[in-house]
């Protein structure tokens, strides 16, 4: 555990205490992991393994199994594209090449100066209004592959990377 | 219990509430083709659709793995739909399986080509994509070939019990599921401790041992002087491989066959662990009186070491320092044997029969060198040493029963043959340990209270008006109990025995395999009872002996008198002690 600092520990700790009462706290305890630092490392498995008793290899296979969590940093702006039915048929694979095509990453992956990940998304539950596209959490509608060049410049102009 | 009236293929029957299909119809005599039908729980997911049958007024087909029988339930087995779906389940299975079976490990025990023949699948059904494979070979005792999986997750259970916290898992989603150490690592960088329970239960070749006979066949072909020794739960099931019911022993055949194998000397472990007992009880005795680290714990099981390094590093100065019986033995072998007989260490080639995975890896331990050679140099395990025999040609079952070597090493106790099963140790140290205090043997010789297989056993011994508190815990989750306490400063025990596999020696990794299907001829309730029968080959080899308590041991206590001095001493500590030091579960 040489990477953590000693807050993140802390924080890591107080996270699973939170849920020290719930009957199956993995879910809950990953959740809030990953919505506060963004991905759950090894590192970070094998501390909730120790806090909670279930395996790290457990631990592992619910954190590859959900899409939501992610084992690598992600970046600034997460672009998730739905390719679910609705959108795919609408057009959302064409987006989604867009995307990779002027960050130069592919789906999963994120840009060098940490500012872009793109993710594959399956149906987010918005097919009125397909194809869209969810920038954390913001929801774009019915997109074409000509509003793709726009809305990456709009996140650059926004800010740098973390 | 309450019972139900069932009907199977329409005759009536009366089973137990509760149960499943799967269960029912093997208590009334059926046998639905499954592959978790013998595996106790350790697979319920119901997902490989093997077992179909047809239950009158169901929708479809029913998995008799986890539908539960009712009052009036009519099952058809035989039915040709049935039928059908099961053997489409198994090539489905197969589709996505490596059908390289001549040379797999497994052969002649896969449960997945025996409910492939029984079902009538065939392999080539239906031709696609296979899951990219991982083939991990890093460590000394376990081969893992996913190409092999068929996601059962039967390991994956029999990890959690055996390891406490259990080290593989299902990873990944849909077809890109596997079976692994977290980020699908080698076993080599997990907190996995090589104890090998999860190549017991697998069906398939997709877990497996490191074979280490080409090792043996090298040294013999180099003109080394090859000698084997036996650990005492080889004995209780290597008949097993050759047709015989569990719990026969078979020590007289099994040092036959080793000498028609082409090895110098036949020993047996037993010796050692008369040696071990010595040691350990004087160890034990010294810490007590010199205000020593307490409790105690024994030292034989690699995989107990290994879990105790990996996780307890905290807690090592509690592990005493004797080697494992065989490492002593190689030790020794290597040293007084070869001195006494003239033979040059280096020429040496120990080989050890071990019921265990883990041996593999202890062995190969930096800590168990002296005098810059191994004290072992290979270890090969029940099943392996069946493969042997067989591979030789030599007709096990019509052998005639021969001695042990026994020159100036090689006699053994009772209380060493008891080594193999829960509780052995301690029952054996106790035996030494009360005489050495008291001068006198104990009265009873057993020590009931530490037999048996309930997870954790413990006892009081009266020594001369001191009062000593032993435990006895094998597996990894029983033993987690004792160790938290002993963190915990709570512990109030003196000595305890662990066990890396549950039960013992006798049910250890490396032990032939309990796989009912390939047993018609034993209780169906085989899985519950088999440790038991070989636990009962140990105890009543142990009654049979005239001598039963190790420091009775007539060579040990010459090895005392020529060599060693006494127990503990420079020399003996030289030779017979190791440590131990802690590391991380996961390794970069």
């Amino acid at each position: 555990m040489a990477h953590l600092s000693e807050a993140a520990v802390a924080q890591i700790n107080e996270i699973c205490a939170r849920y020290a009462d719930e009957k199956t706290p993995l879910m809950m305890i990953l959740s809030a992991i990953q919505k506060e630092y963004g991905y759950i490392p090894l590192e970070v498995q094998e501390i909730v393994s120790e806090k909670t008793g279930i395996s790290v290899a457990e631990i592992y296979g619910v954190v590859t199994f959900y899409s939501y969590f992610s084992l690598q940093p992600k970046g600034k702006y997460v672009i998730g594209c739905c390719l679910g039915t609705a959108c795919y048929v609408k057009g959302a694979q064409q987006i989604i090449d867009k995307f990779s095509e002027i960050l130069g990453i592919a789906p999963g992956e994120t840009t060098a100066d940490g500012m872009f990940t793109i993710d594959a998304l399956r149906c987010i539950g918005a097919c009125g209004i397909a194809p869209a596209v969810s920038i954390n959490g913001k929801v774009y509608p019915k997109l074409k592959v000509s509003d793709v060049p726009g809305i990456v410049e709009e996140y650059r102009n926004m800010g740098g990377a973390n | 219990m309450a019972k139900v009236n069932i009907k199977i293929e329409g005759f009536p029957y009366e089973v137990d509430e509760g149960l499943t299909i799967l269960e029912a119809a093997k208590r009334c005599g059926y046998e639905i083709p499954s592959l978790c039908t013998y595996n106790h729980g350790e697979c319920s997911q119901g997902s490989c659709r093997v077992c179909l049958v047809e239950v009158k007024g169901a929708r479809g087909l029913v998995a008799a793995c986890v539908y539960p029988v009712s009052e009036g339930m009519e099952i058809t087995i035989s039915s040709p739909k049935a039928a059908a779906a099961r053997r489409a389940s198994v090539e489905l299975l197969l589709s996505n399986h490596s059908m390289k079976c001549q040379q797999c490990d497994k052969n002649g025990h896969c449960e997945l080509l025996y409910a492939a023949q029984i079902t009538g699948a065939r392999e080539d059904m239906f031709e696609g994509a296979k899951t990219p494979a991982t083939v991990d070979q890093l460590t000394p005792s376990i081969i893992r070939d996913t190409s092999k999986c068929i996601l059962c997750g039967r390991c994956v259970e029999r990890c959690k019990n055996a390891h406490g916290k259990g080290v593989l898992g299902f990873e990944k989603r849909g077809f890109n599921t596997i079976v692994a150490p977290a980020e699908n690592r080698s076993l080599a960088n997990s907190p996995c401790i090589l104890c090998g329970q999860c190549v017991s239960v697998c069906p398939t070749g997709a877990l497996t041992e490191k074979s280490e006979i080409s090792k043996v066949d090298e040294a013999m072909a180099a003109g080394k002087y090859v000698v084997v020794q036996t650990a005492p739960a080889v004995r209780a099931a290597l008949g097993e491989e050759f047709g015989m019911k569990i719990g026969t022993a078979v020590t007289g055949k099994m040092v036959a066959a080793l000498r028609r194998l082409g090895f110098k000397k036949v020993f047996d472990t037993n010796y050692a662990a008369d040696l071990t007992i010595m040691e350990e009880a004087t160890e034990l005795l010294g810490r007590m009186k010199n205000g020593g680290v307490l409790p105690m714990i024994t030292s034989c099981s690699p995989g107990w070491i290994n879990y105790a390094e990996i996780n307890y590093g905290d807690l090592l100065p509690h592990l005493s320092s004797c080697k494992s019986p065989h490492e002593m033995f190689g030790a020794i072998l290597k040293s007084y044997y070869a001195e006494a007989n003239g033979i040059d260490p280096k020429d040496m080639f120990v080989v050890s029969v071990m019921p265990c995975t883990a041996k593999k890896g202890e062995k190969e331990r930096d800590q168990l060198v002296t005098n810059g050679l191994r004290d072992v140099d290979a270890v090969l395990t029940t099943r392996e040493l069946a493969k042997l025999i067989k591979r030789s040609g030599i007709n096990f079952n019509k052998l005639p029963d021969e001695a042990f070597d026994n020159d100036i090493v090689g006699d053994y106790t009772g209380a060493a043959v008891i080594f193999g099963v829960t509780g052995g140790v301690m029952e054996a140290a106790l035996r030494t340990a009360y005489f050495a205090v008291t001068g006198k043997e104990h009265d009873l010789i057993k020590f009931e209270a530490v037999r048996g297989f309930d997870g954790i056993k413990e006892a009081e011994l009266d020594l001369n008006g001191t009062k000593v508190c032993v435990a006895v815990a094998h597996g990894m989750k029983n033993a987690k109990v004792l160790l938290d306490d002993i963190r915990a400063g709570k512990s109030k025990y003196q000595f305890i025995e662990i066990m890396g596999c549950p039960g013992g020696c006798i049910a250890g990794g490396g032990q032939p395999f309990v796989k009912p299907q390939f047993l018609p001829n034993e209780d169906i309730d085989i899985l519950d009872t088999y440790k038991e029968k070989r636990a009962a080959a140990l105890y009543s080899e142990d009654e049979k002996q005239a001598v039963r308590q190790s420091h009775n041991n007539p060579q040990i206590k010459e090895l005392y008198e020529k060599f060693l001095g006494e127990p503990n001493s420079h020399k003996a500590h030289e030779l017979l002690h190791t440590s131990y030091a802690a590391r991380e579960a996961f390794k970069d």
